[in-house]
């Protein structure tokens, strides 16, 4: 891109004294926005159809089926609604605070999108830092959170606040120890260095390298459901007591982006745990060409993180709510010791083994293999009992 | 050129939240003005090419301080209440610290024999941080996680106190 800016500015195109540095940060401004918006603001408003129709299917409902083939364009039905509202300020609420609140929201899940490795060349910005980078900003999230509940002067709509900011920062730290085997074993903290360390095979993933890095890629996952306040972690916004927690108060465009941030967010969280420990885009070299080995690349990448938002969708659909003393227990007397001993016993394994152990990986691989083979025959047998008549739809 | 414009707005906007901070009527305005005192100190670091240091002032700053820091202020009494901070409390003693604190600040300003930036890309620091802690400043290093857990443990003692007491 930097060459054919060159050309322009050579051409003229910008008048005759341009000033390199300003179009060259003007164009990765515009080339970051068009991304973002081009994909991280509808990929979120799609997966808003994907889970209502996931979730109708697992309460046995049809979903959302009239804007389109099969309801695919509710999305933008729903976000044209939302756009036409009036947007309600309650009299009492702090006004500045109240209409700041959902763009800190969104500014947090738009922000991990610059260091997201989609394929080895589509990526915004390789930052040595990345990883600590992706867990580390959307903490701006809480921040938001907070403000919507303090600012609507609302009693729901503060204790949902102060739920979520306390889960959220009780869950960052079996998250961000979680992250820390990898790290060790890889020794970079940058996105591609770490996928690039993995192959495409199973058995190269990091998720099957040692028994502490199959422990602390199920505590990510589950701290990343609890970050984003997805069931069964969804005390803040428990419809059953709070309302809707912090958004209680929220009308119009404002309601809307919690939720497509928090939706954006679920796939963010399923970004982090297929690059730590699935492989990220890792695929066989099978063809020639640098820009068709990058969509394959993508469409694998795509394909794990949708797998693993489907999977939240799938927790979502069919596990209870649970308590508060049970989510902060689970937290820091389970997870929180479990990722120090994970830590620890990474270490102990790189100082053993620097170059990884492939009967491990094997023997775990094998395991991991058992344990859907069982989970698909269970769920055959099961059908059959209940001689289920099974409809498979195309669309779900 | 982009360089001065990105650090003159980065410096504006940590001295304005800094100020609310400070004269803000509303204690939750203050809490919330650090943020944006945060972020712009967190930009800076970015612009220096200090990127490890950026991503933990981030992390522990904005996410861990700032967070806790709202969550204590809302946990207080009677927030909105305007009475209960942020008043001044002396004149002349506090312009007088001021005046002594400032000028100290300004002689090391001065004195300081600053690197010139210049114009490298981001290269990676965290490595050579991370050799530095556990090479040279070893002693530091562990006095300060000695201290910090010093500090958890007499939280925890101080809180559990009150707790049986109340029980």
């Amino acid at each position: 891109m930097q060459a054919w800016l060159d050309s322009l500015i050579a051409r003229g195109a910008f008048g005759p004294h341009p000033s390199p540095d300003l179009i060259y940060g003007a164009a990765i401004a515009i080339a970051c926005a068009l991304v973002l918006f081009l994909v991280a603001v509808p990929f979120a408003s799609i997966v808003t159809w994907v889970e209502r129709r996931v979730w109708a299917r697992i309460q046995s409902r049809i979903g959302p089926n009239r804007v389109g083939p099969n309801g695919f364009l509710q999305w933008l039905a729903d976000g044209f609604k939302h756009i036409c509202k009036e947007d309600v300020v309650p009299a009492e609420a702090d006004a500045p605070l109240f209409r700041l609140a959902p763009y800190l929201v969104v500014l947090a899940f738009i922000l991990p999108w610059a260091v997201m490795p989609f394929a080895s060349s589509l990526i915004l910005a390789d930052l040595n830092i990345g990883i600590l980078y992706i867990t580390a900003v959307p903490a701006l999230t809480v921040i938001g959170i907070l403000m919507a509940g303090w600012a609507s002067n609302n009693k729901w709509s503060l204790i949902g606040g102060i739920r979520s900011a306390a889960q959220i920062i009780s869950y960052e730290i079996p998250a961000g120890l979680a992250i820390f085997p990898v790290v060790l074993m890889t020794g970079t903290l940058s996105m591609q260095g770490i996928i690039r360390a993995q192959g495409w095979a199973p058995d190269r993933w990091f998720l099957f390298a040692n028994p502490f890095c199959f422990v602390a890629a199920v505590i990510l996952f589950i701290s990343g459901l609890a970050e984003n306040n997805r069931t069964p972690f969804d005390l803040p916004e428990a419809e059953s007591e709070l309302v809707a927690g912090f958004a209680t108060e929220y009308s119009s465009m404002r309601y809307l982006f919690f939720f497509m941030a928090e939706w954006g967010n679920m796939f963010i969280a399923a970004a982090i745990v297929v690059t730590l420990f699935l492989g990220g885009w890792q695929f066989p070299a099978i063809v020639q060409s640098p820009r068709l080995m990058n969509l394959l690349q993508l469409a694998t990448f795509m394909l794990k993180c949708l797998f693993l938002v489907f999977v939240s969708m799938w927790i979502r659909g069919t596990l209870p709510r649970v308590r508060i003393d049970q989510m902060m227990s689970l937290c820091w007397k389970y997870f929180v010791p479990i990722s120090f001993i994970n830590l620890l016993g990474t270490a102990v394994w790189v100082a053993i083994f620097p170059d990884g152990n492939r009967f491990t990986q094997w023997l775990m691989l094998s395991f991991g293999v058992a344990v859907v083979l069982l989970f698909l025959a269970r769920v055959v047998a099961f059908t059959r009992r209940a001689r289920m008549e099974l409809y498979f739809h195309p669309t779900i | 050129m982009i360089a001065v414009i990105v650090f003159w707005t980065l410096a504006v906007i940590t001295v304005l939240s800094a100020m609310i901070t400070a004269f803000s009527r509303n204690i939750v305005y203050s809490a919330f003005a650090l943020l944006g005192s945060f972020a712009g100190v967190a930009g800076i670091y970015l612009l220096l090419g200090a990127d490890f240091l950026f991503i933990i002032q981030i992390f522990i700053y904005i996410g861990g301080i700032l967070v806790v820091t709202i969550f204590a202020v809302m946990l207080t009494q009677g927030v909105a209440d305007m009475n209960i901070s942020n008043r001044i409390v002396g004149l002349i003693p506090a312009a007088l610290i001021a005046l002594l604190a400032g000028a100290v600040m300004l002689e090391a300003i001065l004195r300081t024999p600053w690197p010139h930036p210049g114009t490298a890309a981001l290269n990676p620091t965290t490595h050579a941080i991370g050799n530095a802690f556990l090479g040279p400043f070893l002693l530091p290093f562990e006095i300060a996680s000695v201290v910090l857990l010093a500090a958890l443990i007499g939280a925890i003692v101080i809180s559990r106190q009150a707790a049986r007491a109340e029980a």
